[in-house]
This record gives C-alpha cells, structure tokens and sequence, in this order.
C-alpha cells in the first residue's frame, strides 16, 4: 500500500514548476546539515557517545579498584580527572558513569516514546469507551510526580539491577507524549486514505500500524530525542537521591553525590561529571530543536526566518506553539 | 464559565479519590513498617510487633481496603492523616512542613512563570537582537542542567562567596537564623534572604521553559493583522503589544503551567534536601527510607492536591483569558 507516503512527501513531489522531487531521507539531512545547532549537536554526542565507550580503555585504571595510598590527587598526566576520597580514578569512573547514563537515557526514550505511541494511537483511533478510560489513566498517572512513585517503589528494587529502574523511568514518562499523539491521531483518522484502508476491510490495529504511526513518526522522533536528554536527567537526580543506581554500579548521578560534599575543597570530583551532564543534554535538546526544523515543514526555522527591522509584514497567524502542533 | 469549572473540579475529585487510594496501595505494597520494627533491638515478639502495627493501622495482615477504609474514615471524619512510626500525629508535622514547602512553591513557581513570560515576549519583540540571542543561550543552558544541579551550583557558589568573605555573604542552609533576636522587619528580611538561593533554583528552571514557549507564541501573534490594526487606531505600539499581543500570546503558557507544574513539585523536593529545608519533599525522602507508610500517603495527597490545584488555576487563567471557554 503506497498509502502510508507521508504528506511532507507528497508536497515535496508537487507541482510541476518544482524542481525534480528529492528524497525525503536526503531532504530532511539536507535541512539537518543546514542548521549549525543540530551539526554541533550532532558531534558533540558523537564524541560523548566515543568517549563513554572507548574511554575505558584509553585508561589503565579500574573504575571500582581503590587505591589507599592516592587518595584526593588532583587532575594530573597520572589520573586525567585526579581520583577521590578511597583512590579509585575519577576519569574511569566517569566515563563507566556516562556510559550507564547514556544508556538507561536511550532505553527509557524508546520505551517510553513506543509505549505513548500505542496508547495515544489506540485512544485516538477507536475514540469512545477506550479513548476516555486511556485519557482517565493518563490524567491519574500525571497527579503525581514520577519521583515520588518510583521513589516509593525503589526500596522493592534492592538487587534487581538497573534495567527494572529503566522499566519504571519509562512507565512514568509517556503521558504527555500519548495526549499529543492522541490528538494527531484524531485529525488523521478523518483523512481519506484512511478511511478507504477501513471500507477495504484492514483490521483496526493495522491501519495503526501501517497508516497512523508513518505519519506521527516525525513528531515521534523529535520527542524521542528530547526525551534522552529528560531520561538522562531523571535518572541523574533519582540516583542522587538514592532512589535509582546503586553501589557498585556508577552513573553520572551516584557520581554528583558522592562528591557533593566535596565540591567546594574538591572540584575535580564533582564539575568533571557535572560538566558531562550538562553538556550531552544540552547536545541532544540542540540536536532535537535541528530536527524539528528539519522534519516538520510547517514549523518555521527559527533562525532563517526573513523578518525586517521595524516593519511589520503580514505573518501567517493562528500558529500553534510549536510543539502542540499537528504534523498534518 | 462558572458551569465550565464546576465540570472541571468534579472531575477532579474523581481523579483525587482515585489517586490517592492508588498512593495508599502502592505504599502498602512497597513499603514493609513489619521488618522495620522487627529490626528494633532489643527484639520484640510477633505479638508486640503485630500489636503495635496494629494500633498504627500499618499491619500488612489486614487487607488493603480495611485498612485504608480506617484511613479514609479519619481523615474524612476528624482530618486525621494517622500516625507516623514513630507514633506521634502525621497532622502535626504535616501542619509544620507544609508551609515550608508551600511558600517554596509559590513563590518559585510564580516567579518563574512571570520571569518566563516577560523574558519570553521581551525576546520575541526584539527578535534576534543581542538580548534575544543571549536569553535563547541562557534558556538552553538551563533547560539541560537539572533542577538538583542547578541547586548545588548555587549553593556551592554561595559556600565559595562565604569563604572568601569570611563570613555568610548569602544563607545556604535553613529557612530562618535560629534564635534570631528583632522586629518584625528582621525577620522578613531574614526569611527572604534565606529564601533567595531556593526559589532561584526553581524559578530558573521556569524562566528557561517559559520563555522558550512565550517567545514562539509571541512572534505568531507580533504580525498578526489585528496588532496591525490597533496601531492603525492609534494605539502607541507598547499598548497595542500589552492588551492585544500579550494577552493572546499567553493563553496557551496556561496549559504548560499545569504541567510544568509537576516538574516544580519535584525540583522543590530536591531543593529543599539540598538547602536543608524541613518541608515536604525532605520528610518524603525521609519516610520512605524509614519505611513510614502514612507519613509517605500524607505526602503523596498534598502533591495530588497541590498538582490539581495548579490544574484548577490553569482552568480559571485559561478561561478568564480566553472567551472562547465562556459557554
């Protein structure tokens, strides 16, 4: 079925005075390419996610190994990141932490933007009954902060590992996703390709499938790769708490913990694993706000956008703010 | 409108009621009081044991629903949130904590919101102007550092401007000088000097979202036609920007309040252990690490509470804003 062509596709393929149609995958690189934020994103992650796999090997140190006899060394050709209260080498120990971060981010991000897209496209499509119970389920699940559910629930998790810490990251991180995608989901089952896939007999969670989730994908992907960043943050500060990683495993935030106390006398046990921190989200949310610009035609790059000094031109209005909007 | 949010608010209690006894489950299951007791030296017997979870309406052998129809019953009846482990009035703490945390979130949530907003507007007024670009780096900045971290940093900072002083430049622990003799104007300076470097944790964070969103909506409404018109009137352009930009443009921040809403809460428990508070967020960490199931639901409804309140609030801005809510 040639139905599931995305819309942008079909407009990039339009009328005849349009330059010979372009394919959307090298499209949308062209736009990405285009935009400096989303370029330096891009490499900024690259080097964070080389760094985080590759950098314990450049070191000769173990990241759980204590050594009692350099204990507190500053930063030096020795210990790149110097080591901390018991020895152990603080540059081993951050990119292990990074590594684990990178990683329960990335899980949780495709958890949870695959679990709102099943439930919005569901509660969108078939409307009714499922729509107002999934829609009770999401506003129940938003009254409380996702802190202190899985704060709650983590004293349970003692010994089971960080992958059940994932599951629950992302348990309570699809709601506000699902609404969007619920509501995209709405408008497109009114449009015609979708209703000639119904007259022909296509089962429901098909058409889902095929027809609903193609053309959501752009507003999935976006939201997926900010959501790395939310993850990456979540998880930072449930584990400085005590409510998420555990000893013996690292992540930046058991790191930011254990050298809190330290942090004034101490730098290097602290800023290293803060710095990291900030940086990648800060890569992932430039790398998402360059694929908004580039996925999304309807969003106007804000950067390009010819607007004279002083003067007012006449501007499309009624524009929803651009993360509610609609991909149609 | 009046009929729109009476809907609204008996939803709601739908959604409270709901909620909160999901809260009251879920801690029951999770938290174990029973190996908390037993842990106590010298041992108690299971009978004493049993007796005294018993009395504290904690016991895991009687079913979920008995024991929070008991729950439910008191607090409905004499506003009694139980008693905590340590057997001593949940109310009593609840009553101390919560005007900690409450002036907390206020005033951070507020603040932020109203930084957000001007900031956002001003930005897209002066689109790509020095002022503009620089806030866009800084909401960036902000929008990747983590509420916690955001906290530490300040307090680090303050511990470095006391240490070079010599003394405390900025308070970084407390929300009152202990023992603080003086007037009345004392001790309001007191309290907002203390409260300086947490509500500037919470309020950055909302600033940075804020205005990321005030901003876009803002140059959507900046060419509108209808702005153009009001000037034609002869309405000066700040006039024209106040009463017919600003107030479209921030109709839609109304929605984003009730949701970021959910993002303070958390960044305010945070805060509060990081500066040393004794409020909400610090007592949860606390009860949940002793094990303190009613202590635990006693927080839980006053963030139920608080997040549908922001949603209520979000209702009546909405509604107040924008006529096109009126039926």
């Amino acid at each position: 079925m040639a139905t599931s062509a995305l819309p942008e596709t079909a407009t990039a393929a339009g009328p005849a005075d349009r330059p010979a149609p372009v394919g959307r995958l090298r499209l949308v690189a062209g736009r990405l390419a285009a935009s400096r934020g989303a370029l330096v994103g891009a490499v900024v992650l690259l080097l964070l996610f080389l760094l985080a796999f590759l950098g314990p090997h450049l070191t000769p140190w173990d990241y759980a190994t204590p050594n009692y006899g350099e204990i507190r060394r500053p930063p030096s050709a020795e210990h790149w990141f110097g080591t901390n209260g018991i020895g152990q080498d603080v540059f081993a120990q951050t990119v292990r932490g990074l590594q684990k971060s990178l990683v329960i981010g990335l899980l949780v991000a495709v958890l949870s933007t695959g679990l709102a897209s099943l439930v919005g496209a569901c509660a969108g499509y078939f409307g009714g009954w499922t729509d107002r119970l999934l829609m009770f389920l999401v506003d129940l699940m938003l009254i409380f902060p996702a802190f202190l559910v899985v704060a709650i629930v983590s004293p349970r998790l003692r010994g089971t590992g960080w992958l059940a810490f994932v599951l629950l990251l992302a348990l309570f991180n699809w709601m506000i996703t699902a609404r969007v995608v619920r509501s995209m989901t709405r408008s497109l089952r009114e449009r015609e390709f979708v209703a000639a896939a119904r007259f022909m007999g296509v089962r429901p969670l098909r058409i889902i499938w095929r027809h609903i989730l193609p053309n959501v994908s752009s507003f999935l992907i976006i939201d997926a790769t900010i959501a790395v960043g939310g993850a990456v943050m979540s998880e930072a500060a449930l584990s400085y708490f005590g409510f998420g990683v555990r000893a013996p495993d690292v992540s930046l935030g058991t790191l930011l913990a254990a050298g809190t106390a330290d942090a004034p006398v101490f730098p290097w046990l602290f800023y290293f694993a803060a710095a990291l921190l900030v940086l990648f989200v800060l890569a992932v949310n430039l790398l998402g706000d360059g694929l908004r610009d580039a996925l999304d035609p309807t969003s106007e790059p804000g950067r390009r956008r010819a607007r004279p000094r002083r003067t007012n031109r006449p501007r499309p209005t009624n524009r929803a703010p651009r993360t509610h909007r609609s991909t149609p | 409108m009046i009929r729109y949010l009476a809907k609204r608010l008996g939803y709601y209690a739908v959604l409270l009621t709901a909620a909160v006894f999901l809260a009251y489950a879920l801690s029951c299951a999770a938290l174990g009081p029973r190996a908390y007791f037993e842990a106590k030296q010298p041992r108690p017997s299971a009978a004493a044991v049993d007796r005294q979870l018993t009395a504290l309406n904690i016991n895991d052998r009687t079913p979920v629903v008995e024991r929070f129809a008991t729950w439910a019953g008191g607090l409905l009846r004499h506003a009694d949130l139980g008693r905590t482990i340590h057997n001593t009035p949940v109310n009593e703490e609840f009553g101390r904590r919560i005007w900690v945390s409450l002036r907390l979130l206020l005033v951070g949530s507020l603040l932020g919101m109203l930084l957000g907003v001007a900031g956002g507007a001003w930005s897209a007024v002066r689109q790509y102007r020095l002022s503009d670009r620089a806030l866009t780096v800084f909401s960036f900045v902000l929008l990747s550092t983590p509420v916690f971290l955001v906290a530490l940093l300040l307090k680090n900072g303050a511990i470095a401007a006391k240490d070079a002083a010599g003394h405390e430049v900025i308070p970084f622990t407390g929300y009152e000088t202990p023992n603080l003799a003086g007037g009345l104007g004392t001790h309001l300076a007191d309290w907002g000097l203390h409260l300086l470097l947490p509500t500037l944790s919470l309020a950055l964070g909302g600033l940075a979202t804020y205005s990321r969103y005030q901003r876009s909506t803002m140059l959507d409404v900046l060419g509108s036609d209808y702005l153009r018109t009001a000037e034609a009137k002869g309405l000066t352009r700040g006039r024209a920007l106040v009463k017919h930009g600003l107030r479209t443009a921030v109709i839609p921040m109304s929605t984003m309040f009730a949701y970021s809403f959910l993002g303070i809460f958390t960044g305010a428990a945070f805060t509060e252990t990081i500066f040393g508070w004794h409020g909400m967020g610090e007592w949860f960490i606390q009860a949940v690490n002793e094990q303190d199931i009613n202590a635990v639901v006693a927080v839980n409804l006053f963030a139920a509470v608080a997040v549908l309140a922001a949603g209520f609030l979000a209702d009546v801005l909405h509604a107040a804003l924008d006529p096109r809510v009126r039926y």
